[in-house]
């Protein structure tokens, strides 16, 4: 038997702790799954017991107030440099966990060379990408992540992949740097997934302290605000549309810069 | 005595900051700067000290930002086409309240312009730059000596004021060979970053730290800027600096900064020979402005010129400190085409009416 606590006489065996999150009411909207990673990295970060040895960047986009619920020292970066941020973090405090949470707008259209070349050098942080496929924060714009034929408040007939381009996959661009040591594809729909992105979360945090190179964790999220569906609906077009384009699982997860 | 080393000043830069315990460097190459990352990826990974270069101007400025907001002594150096990429990157700094050291070698502008020495860039550098009202301080060497000391300072500064500092050089005074002496007595001032760096000092402080610029609220944007506002106030009162020289009897008075200031003194001297009773202000800070010695000598003098290496830009700060009560008029050249003693003197002997 693990922890225990003793409530009117009575002896209770602890199976799950409330996260340690700061006392704010988070802002997502109803059914968004931004607030679930946000809750499994503070979990990872009481049971790791390591609030003074990380330090987190929040993006521009939904995630901008991340500051306000994870409870460790935290930055906030201008739309797209998350990864400039962290790169300088982590150089001057090397032995701290450094991560970043970027949506698709901000980590893969304005600050993708950010992003790209602190894969490149190996830097020892954990990218957390929230991609959703969409500018939720403002509005509901094409990203470039958007599906092909995906409606979006500038993509009013659906994406035209002549003119934009194919959807960016991200991840499979920075498994083949040799600075990326872990990159992994998960979903946050279903407990199941939820318990596996969470084990992501541990890893990745742990590759970071322990100055493995890169960690490139993206969650396959949704936006039900921003693709126009109740929470029910985004969930059906979640599972049906993006995980078939964005498939989940590991990707790599051995590397680093030796 | 301090031994004297000969030194280009992108060099006594580099190895000032060193000396002042800086804790990184983040830079991109651009001529007439480069000497300054080149200096630094030798002696910096070698003295375990962080070091990057970064994949480009707008990156730079970022890891700055991640780096300066751990509490650290960081700095990046650059010349006017990357200084312009930076202002997005130094507005949120500002705003963050983030200590940090920034170098422009100016070059001539606007567009890709000439590697040649400029200081088109003044506005940019005293008037904002970036969005947002927000000030940097902005020292102004002359010398490869100065370039070499006023780092030390900037440090200070940039830590007593929680303030981003400027130095605004140019690409003649990064480049020309000096003799300079590097300070032997520096003490590096007290400072306790731990309640408002992102340290990882939750357990110590009771909370944890956000270093951020975002304040949606109109109110609490508000209150931060008259908190801003306020520590600029201070800052004006305080930190002005400037250098005086033959102004007691002087009927002109130049006023140049930087490399412009080297040949305004020549042409002082060369004036008075001449019988000319002219003199210079030279500001060692340009923001904070010295308005007040300038309003103060406008009692005095007949007119003032302001000489600069740009079409005249800080003649405007000159004209606002004399209050339209005498004339001031401006010599300046571009395109790195340098200033000239004779013009000068021409110039002063015209508006003196001799
Ligand atoms: C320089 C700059 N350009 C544009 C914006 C406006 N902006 C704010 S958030 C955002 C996109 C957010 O989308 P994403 O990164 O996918 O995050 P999400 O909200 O979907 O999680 C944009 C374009 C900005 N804040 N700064
Ligand atoms: S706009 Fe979209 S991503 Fe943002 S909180 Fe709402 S549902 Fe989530
Ligand atoms: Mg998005």
């Amino acid at each position: 038997m693990g922890e225990t606590i003793t409530k009117n006489g009575q002896e209770f065996e602890v199976v799950w702790k409330k996260p340690n999150l700061q006392p704010k009411d988070m802002h997502y909207c109803p059914g968004c799954a931004h607030g679930t990673l946000e809750k499994l990295i503070q979990e990872v970060i009481d049971e790791k017991g390591i609030q003074d040895q990380i330090i987190g960047v929040a993006p521009v986009g939904c995630a901008v107030f991340a500051y306000d619920y994870i409870n460790c020292d935290m930055q906030e970066a201008a739309h797209g440099r998350a990864c400039a941020l962290a790169t300088g973090i982590s150089r001057v405090l090397p032995n701290h966990a450094v991560f970043t949470i970027q949506g698709d707008g901000d980590l893969a259209s304005i600050g993708l060379a950010e992003t790209l070349h602190a894969c490149n050098r190996g830097e020892n942080i954990v990218i957390f990408f929230y991609n959703n496929a969409i500018y939720g924060m403002t509005g509901g714009q094409m990203a470039p992540t958007t599906l092909p034929g995906q409606v979006t408040s500038s993509s009013p007939d659906g994406r035209n992949c002549k003119l934009s381009g194919m959807p960016l996959k991200v991840a499979d661009i920075v498994k083949e740097f040799d600075g990326t040591c872990y990159v992994t594809r998960q979903a946050a729909n279903n407990a199941v997934n939820v318990r596996k992105l969470k084990k992501a979360v541990e890893k990745a945090i742990d590759n970071s302290l322990n100055k493995r190179g890169t960690s490139f964790v993206e969650l396959v999220g949704n936006c039900p605000s921003g693709w126009k569906l109740t929470p029910v609906d985004s969930y059906k077009w979640w599972e049906e549309n993006m995980m078939k384009f964005y498939p989940l699982g590991d990707i790599k997860t051995e590397g680093g810069i030796k | 005595m301090a031994e004297k080393y000969l030194m280009k000043g992108n060099e006594a830069l580099a190895e000032a900051a060193i000396r002042a315990g800086i804790d990184g460097y983040f830079g991109y190459p651009i001529t007439p700067q480069s000497e300054v990352l080149e200096y630094f990826s030798k002696w910096l990974p070698r003295k375990g000290i962080a070091y990057v270069q970064a994949e480009s101007e707008v990156s730079a400025i970022n890891m700055v930002y991640g780096a300066g907001g751990c509490g650290k002594r960081i700095m990046t150096t650059t010349s006017s086409p990357g200084f312009s990429l930076m202002q997005e990157g130094v507005s949120y700094i500002a705003c963050a309240q983030i200590p940090c050291v920034l170098v422009n070698v100016q070059r001539g502008g606007p567009g890709l312009g000439t590697i040649q020495p400029s200081q088109g860039d003044y506005f940019q550098a005293v008037k904002g730059g970036g969005h947002g009202d927000y000030r940097l301080i902005v020292l102004t060497p002359n010398s490869v000596q100065e370039q070499a000391d006023m780092v030390y300072k900037a440090f200070d500064l940039s830590e007593k004021y929680l303030n981003p500092v400027l130095i605004l050089s140019d690409g003649a005074l990064g480049q020309m060979m000096e003799a300079v002496e590097f300070k032997e007595d520096y003490v590096k001032p007290a400072f306790d970053p731990t309640a408002w760096a992102t340290v990882g000092g939750v357990a110590k402080r009771g909370k944890p730290v956000q270093l951020t610029s975002l304040f949606i609220e109109p109110e609490r944007m508000e209150a931060k800027n008259f908190e801003l506002q306020a520590k600029y106030k201070k800052i004006e009162e305080n930190e002005v600096d400037y250098e005086l020289y033959h102004m007691d009897d002087a009927e002109l008075g130049f006023i140049a900064y930087g490399l412009s200031s080297r040949i305004a003194k020549k042409a002082v001297d060369l004036a008075r020979e001449k019988g000319l009773k002219v003199g210079l202000i030279r500001p060692k800070t340009v923001w904070p402005f010295p308005t007040k010695i300038i309003k103060e000598y406008s009692k005095k003098v007949k007119a003032y010129l302001s000489i600069e290496m740009s079409v005249g830009q800080m003649i405007e700060d000159v004209k606002l400190a004399v209050e339209c009560k005498i004339p001031v008029e401006h010599y300046g050249k571009t395109g790195g085409i340098v200033l000239s003693t004779d013009e000068i003197i021409a110039k002063a002997k015209k508006m003196l009416g001799k």
